[in-house]
């Protein structure tokens, strides 16, 4: 064999040893190198991760119990003891807050999880095989899409009957057509890719293309409009609870909580204020957080 | 004499074009228009010709990443066009690919040693071990250190790219390369050392390739015959030296001629053509290249001359030579 090769050139003359710190960069690495760069993204990490332990440890942290009535300690301004006072049946604010943080993530990130499992099996499917099978599919998203949103997940709810279990299929659904979307336009752009091409020369199987090399080099964008759709499913989930659909007495979810006080907007605002606080800041990380990931992960911003 | 590796007969792809309201199809693009030849074990057979006359597609036709439109491609005996898609899969392993951009041609979120293992694992190599040790000696066989193979594509160079694509050909030995413009992306200087690469391997694996290229040079450097294309047909065929000392279409003496000569006392005439090349989705009748020959004369425009042998092992389409 060294024979044969005589007449090849060494890629790198022989005296030049590997390096010592000889490091392959995936270039997942290389993205949160450039995301732990960027302020505002750690930023809206921080604030996330803060809900996050705060939902995870809510048992631990919070000082009340999120159920227990104390009719005479009703709308108390906050102070030492209920810091951010208590609300119209005296439950601790806080406390609720804290739960509360519990349900919201939950319902953002399985309804998120829900769509984009959902809609990216739908959405490869429709890209890769195409013709009739596409045509179908994406006439299913766009008849979703029709809807406004808030709307259909309304119809949804109505139908199912409202239930906190109902809202997170509700806002499930309306997300599918978004992820099945993004999917199918990628599957499109990376189909044409010639490695592709060299996967089917090798003789490679449908199935495993589309796992092994569609599906990988597809995964940037779910993960970004992934963290932006939290924000918003959070914020659906919230609506629904306001309107009564969504969670139901007691379950502390921070829509039904503004909407239970609304009532006492003048007399008692810091019932209003604090859960609506708690909506902002989580959809704001989560909003931060996914524009910084954006800007990782695409590669047309690397320099 | 000896069955040839890979026999072609009138081989054709034509990409229909679908127009109106209800997407009829108003026409073809006759890429490729009926297309033969051989390819005998161990040799190495050059397409050139100009971008668009249908050498990518043929190439890509023999693999079946391109189903043809008619024709017949037999791969040692066996018609591989009636072959299942599950069949084709397993024949892949016989006839692999080596492409020409080798930076689209790499997934770059794979390591090249998951790009080296992957021809392993869809044909069967089961235990891992067997297929560090073979992604090792891959990556030696084609000049690169066995420590690349934590990389990533980036991570490369051109050149280094060409050569895990080699590679990746390489990997499940296969009998025949098509290598599709493999060095038209490369320096010139790195373009040399690929050739010689892809020479040595051929001498020590006995492959057997179709070397696609529009670079007469190369293709001359590296091919035992020689076949020219224009708008989806091969006007000419011979052995490398013969075409390139007597060539018999006016095409090939027009491409020939074309070739710069590095002497600035040469003098030599050059066969200028006139036009454009007509476009494929209304060939023009008769001869293909009668609208820019020099030599056209009125048969040309009516009747389509057929490839024939005009000298031993020397085969031309040209009403000249009838």
């Amino acid at each position: 064999m060294a024979e044969a090769l005589h007449n090849t050139p060494p890629v790198l003359p022989p005296e030049m040893a590997r390096p010592a710190e000889e490091k392959a960069v995936s270039p997942w690495k290389e993205a949160w190198r450039s995301f732990r760069k960027n302020k505002l993204a750690i930023v809206g990490l921080s604030i996330v991760s803060f809900f996050i332990l705060l939902a995870i440890f809510a048992d631990l942290i919070a000082p009340y119990e999120y159920d227990a009535t104390n009719l005479r300690n009703k709308n108390l301004a906050p102070s030492a003891e209920h810091w951010f006072g208590t609300d119209e049946f005296g439950r601790d604010i806080l406390t609720r807050i804290i739960y509360g943080a519990r349900i919201s993530l939950w319902v953002g990130t399985l309804s998120v999880a829900g769509s984009i499992i959902v809609g990216s099996a739908l959405g490869i499917i429709a890209g890769y095989y195409g013709r009739w099978v596409d045509a179908v599919i994406s006439r299913i998203f766009d008849i979703l899409l029709a809807f406004p949103s808030i709307l259909l997940a309304i119809a949804v709810v109505s139908v199912l009957g409202p239930s906190l279990r109902n809202a997170l299929i509700a806002i499930a659904i309306i997300n599918v057509p978004t992820f099945g979307r993004l999917l199918r336009s990628r599957v499109l752009s990376v189909k044409e890719e010639e490695y592709i091409t060299a996967a089917k020369a090798i003789g490679m199987k449908d199935s495993r293309i589309l796992l092994h090399h569609i599906l990988p080099n597809s995964l940037a964008p779910i993960i970004v409009s992934g963290t932006l759709a939290v924000a918003t499913a959070i914020i659906e989930a919230a609506a629904l609870g306001f309107l009564g659909l969504g969670a139901q007495a007691p379950t502390p979810e921070w829509g039904k909580m503004l909407a239970d006080s609304r009532n006492y907007i003048i007399d008692a605002p810091w019932t209003v204020l604090f859960p609506g606080l708690a909506i902002m800041l989580t959809v704001l990380g989560f909003n931060l957080m996914g524009d910084g990931l954006r800007d990782a992960l695409d590669p047309r911003m690397k320099n | 004499m000896t069955q040839p590796l890979v026999k072609v007969e009138n081989l054709k792809k034509h990409f229909p074009i679908k127009g109106g309201l209800l997407g009829k199809q108003v026409g073809a693009v006759k890429a490729v228009d009926g297309v033969s030849f051989f390819i005998n074990k161990g040799e190495t057979l050059g397409l050139v010709g100009e971008s668009g006359c249908g050498k990518s597609t043929t190439g890509r036709m023999l693999l079946r990443l391109l189903e043809p439109s008619d024709g017949k491609i037999y791969f040692e005996g066996q018609d591989i066009t009636e072959l299942s898609t599950g069949e084709m899969r397993k024949m892949r392993r016989e006839m692999q690919m080596v492409f020409q951009d080798p930076f689209a041609s790499l997934n770059p979120r794979h390591t090249v040693e998951k790009i080296l293992e992957e021809p392993l694992i869809v044909h069967g190599v089961k235990d891992k071990a067997e297929r560090k040790r073979r992604v090792k000696e891959l990556l030696e066989v084609v000049g690169l250190n066995s420590w690349h193979a934590k990389r990533y594509p980036h991570q490369f160079s051109g050149g280094q790219r060409q050569r895990i694509g080699i590679a990746r050909a390489l990997a499940v030995n296969p009998k025949l390369i098509i290598a599709d413009e493999p060095v038209s992306a490369l320096d010139v200087s790195i373009q040399s050392q690929v050739l010689n690469l892809l020479q040595d391997l051929q001498k020590e694996f006995d492959l057997t390739y179709l070397f696609i290229a529009h670079d007469l040079g190369v293709v001359r450097h590296i091919s035992d015959r020689v076949g020219v294309m224009y708008l989806g047909n091969i006007v000419e065929l011979a052995d490398s030296e013969e075409l390139y000392d007597e060539p018999m279409h006016p095409y090939t003496q027009a491409l020939l001629s074309a070739v710069p000569i590095p002497d600035v006392e040469h003098k030599k005439d050059r066969v200028i053509l006139q036009g454009d090349v007509p476009s494929p989705s209304n060939p023009p009748k008769g001869c293909p290249f009668h609208t820019r020959c020099p030599q056209a004369f009125d048969t040309c425009a009516t009747v389509k001359p057929v490839l024939q042998e005009a000298k031993p092992g020397h085969y031309v389409a040209c009403h000249l030579y009838e």
